[in-house]
């Protein structure tokens, strides 16, 4: 062979590797949806968090019977919600992005792919709210009923790692919050963490992983979102949950891109997630409507604990107060409770 | 190709062309992602890098990777090489099949073998024999990812190895033990570590299968991949690189350390 053809094989080669791996989206999954009118001309990128697949694959098909989402097209994407910002951030195609944490959205203003201002709506960016909850066995043999339960002799729970899962870090603050709004110090609260994580045999690498962790017969109880809990019941599985009398409020950010090509369609999608019908459908999936009318109807399904807080309430700060105090890899106070509890052996 | 085959194969077609291809190639596919991760690494400095390295955790997840890597070459070494001695030396009903499993980890997502070996080893074991979120896992999930190695690149030597070798120590009145250790060894030893090697770098830079199975838990079970995807969603990118790289650097100590071993053994009787 003469030099020009084996560059040109090498070109080739290389190219379709490049094309290949390109098609290759990492651990996120997602799929195309035709709108009903299939005219096809607007196609909608939607990235979301894992836990959004069950609850989109019903609202799309409702927005697209509207008249606005007529003939508009989806291709979504779903996986970790931190990879997925990180994904964004780094330019895969979005017109619309939801996370399961505000700092997720955050990285995105920092990167100029979201506006600033994407919180100044009625809801301050949030379209759903959840709770964390203990999921336990059916039967509940081990009687959990709150926080302190949890660390009794015996007791063993499952919560993800909060180093590489955001869910973790709303299960940390849960707990660590929910010792303050028993009117315990921050220095006694911090002892309940490690207590609390001495109990854990397991930090799986996400939510995901963690409810898959307890299903497969690890654990007394788990910590999770209340969404999560109350897809396994769905999925058959034989757990119940307990909402703790205090928990913490999570809140779901969403928000258009700000160089969206189809920023009308983008925007209408996003108001039919706020209207009614598109809250009821989140609330009929185990999401807590943000809009007061359509929580009041499912009041039955999502009672309001008695002591619930929010990551800006009892002086935590909000999340970028809490990631650099907490889960600061090298100086956070859980990265502490990790050192003391390793007890470096050997 | 291995580290540590220094009789390369048959000399590639001479020329520029051919030369200059496999640069740009290996430049594109390794060495610029290679060095971009220890730029990367270097994001906050040497005192970032440092701190990141010397972190407890990093500390603890680079030890215990090592400890179980090694063991798990340790046990490779062993069964490879009795399981090639078995597909080359025995006859039997079904060799072919046992032949075409061997590669078989290597065909599956090692996410799903790390869900297997929870479903056989867990909680929930069939077999009665719970061994998750314990290292005892870890090195199944990594002696069941690494299984080809050893066993490939031992077969074909054995295969090659003259009986006749043996026959002749055998007829100077050297028992089967012996022959085994002076004769057959000697001359297996270069593939054995170079099929260690391999199966050492693989399950240093293990993560699907152990994620699922190793519970994760700081200090005691959270082996270093798992402590860099941390890191990474965490948002600590130069930390999450500042590890690899250390981890890079230690496997490079390890193979070098290893050919070495191949070129003592080859020079002298073990």
């Amino acid at each position: 062979m003469r030099k020009v053809e084996v560059l040109v094989l090498v070109a080739g080669l290389l190219a379709a590797a490049a094309i290949v791996l390109s098609g290759c989206g990492g651990s996120a999954s997602g799929s195309a949806r035709s709108g009903g009118g299939g005219s096809g001309k607007v196609t909608l990128n939607v990235v979301g968090y894992s836990t959004l697949e069950q609850v989109y694959d019903k609202l799309i098909p409702a927005f697209q019977k509207t008249e606005v989402g007529k003939g508009v097209d989806f291709h979504t994407s779903y996986g970790a919600s931190g990879d997925q910002s990180r994904a964004v951030a780094a330019g895969q195609p979005a017109d619309v992005v939801e996370f399961s944490l505000a700092p997720d959205m955050e990285r995105l203003v920092q990167s100029g792919t979201v506006s600033p201002d994407w919180d100044k709506n009625r809801y301050h960016g949030m379209v759903t709210d959840s709770v964390v909850v203990l999921v336990v066995r059916k039967g509940n043999p081990k009687h959990i009923h709150g926080w302190d339960d949890l660390v009794k002799p015996g007791v063993k729970v499952i919560t993800p790692n909060p180093f590489s899962s955001g869910s973790a870090r709303w299960n940390v603050m849960a707990a660590y919050g929910a010792q303050l709004k028993e009117g315990k110090s921050p220095a006694e609260a911090e002892a309940y963490l490690k207590k609390l994580f001495s109990h854990v045999p397991v930090e799986p690498a996400s939510g995901r992983e963690a409810l898959q962790t307890f299903t497969g017969g690890e654990g007394d109880v788990l910590i999770s979102y209340e969404n999560e809990a109350i897809l396994a019941q769905h999925e058959g599985e034989d757990v119940q949950y307990i909402i703790p009398k205090q928990t913490i409020l999570i809140q779901n950010p969403i928000a258009v891109t700000k160089d969206s090509k189809h920023k009308k369609q983008a925007e209408a999608f996003v108001r039919f997630l706020y209207s009614p019908e598109g809250q009821k459908i989140f609330a009929r999936e185990g999401y807590r409507p943000v809009d007061k009318n359509v929580l009041a109807r499912f009041k039955d399904e999502y009672p309001k604990p008695e002591g619930l807080f929010t990551i800006n309430d009892l002086g935590l700060g909000g999340w970028d107060k809490v990631q650099k105090k907490f889960f600061d890899p090298n100086s956070g106070i859980f990265a502490k409770i990790s050192r003391q509890l390793g007890k470096p052996t050997q | 190709m291995s580290v540590l085959q220094d009789k390369g194969v048959a000399a590639p077609p001479r020329g520029h062309a051919a030369r200059g291809t496999v640069v740009i190639y290996l430049s594109l596919i390794v060495l610029i992602p290679l060095a971009a991760v220890v730029w990367r690494a270097t994001g906050e400095g040497v005192s970032g890098f440092v701190r990141a390295v010397t972190n407890p955790e990093a500390v603890a997840a680079l030890r215990l990777t090592f400890e179980v890597s090694l063991a798990v070459v340790a046990l490779n070494v062993v069964s490879g090489t009795l399981i090639a001695w078995v597909l080359v030396r025995d006859r039997f009903r079904g060799m072919g099949v046992v032949n075409a499993l061997i590669d078989l980890p290597f065909a599956l997502p090692t996410i799903v073998a790390g869900l297997t070996l929870l479903a056989l080893y867990g909680p929930k074991s069939p077999l009665g024999i719970n061994v998750a979120y314990t290292r005892a896992a870890i090195i199944m999930a990594l002696l069941f990812v690494t299984l080809p190695f050893v066993v490939r690149s031992v077969q074909p030597v054995l295969a090659e190895l003259d009986r006749e070798v043996e026959e002749a120590a055998a007829s100077l009145g050297a028992g089967p033990l012996q022959s085994f250790r002076r004769v057959i060894l000697p001359n297996l030893l270069p593939a054995i570590l170079s099929g260690a090697a391999l199966g050492f770098a693989r399950a240093i830079g293990e993560f699907g299968s152990v994620v699922i199975i190793t519970g994760n838990i700081p200090y005691k079970t959270e082996v270093a991949s798992v402590y860099i995807y941390g890191q990474i969603q965490s948002d600590n990118p130069s930390g999450a690189a500042a590890v690899s790289v250390t981890l890079l650097a230690l496997s490079l100590l390890v193979l070098l350390g290893m050919r070495l071993i191949g070129r003592w053994g080859a020079r002298h009787d073990l």
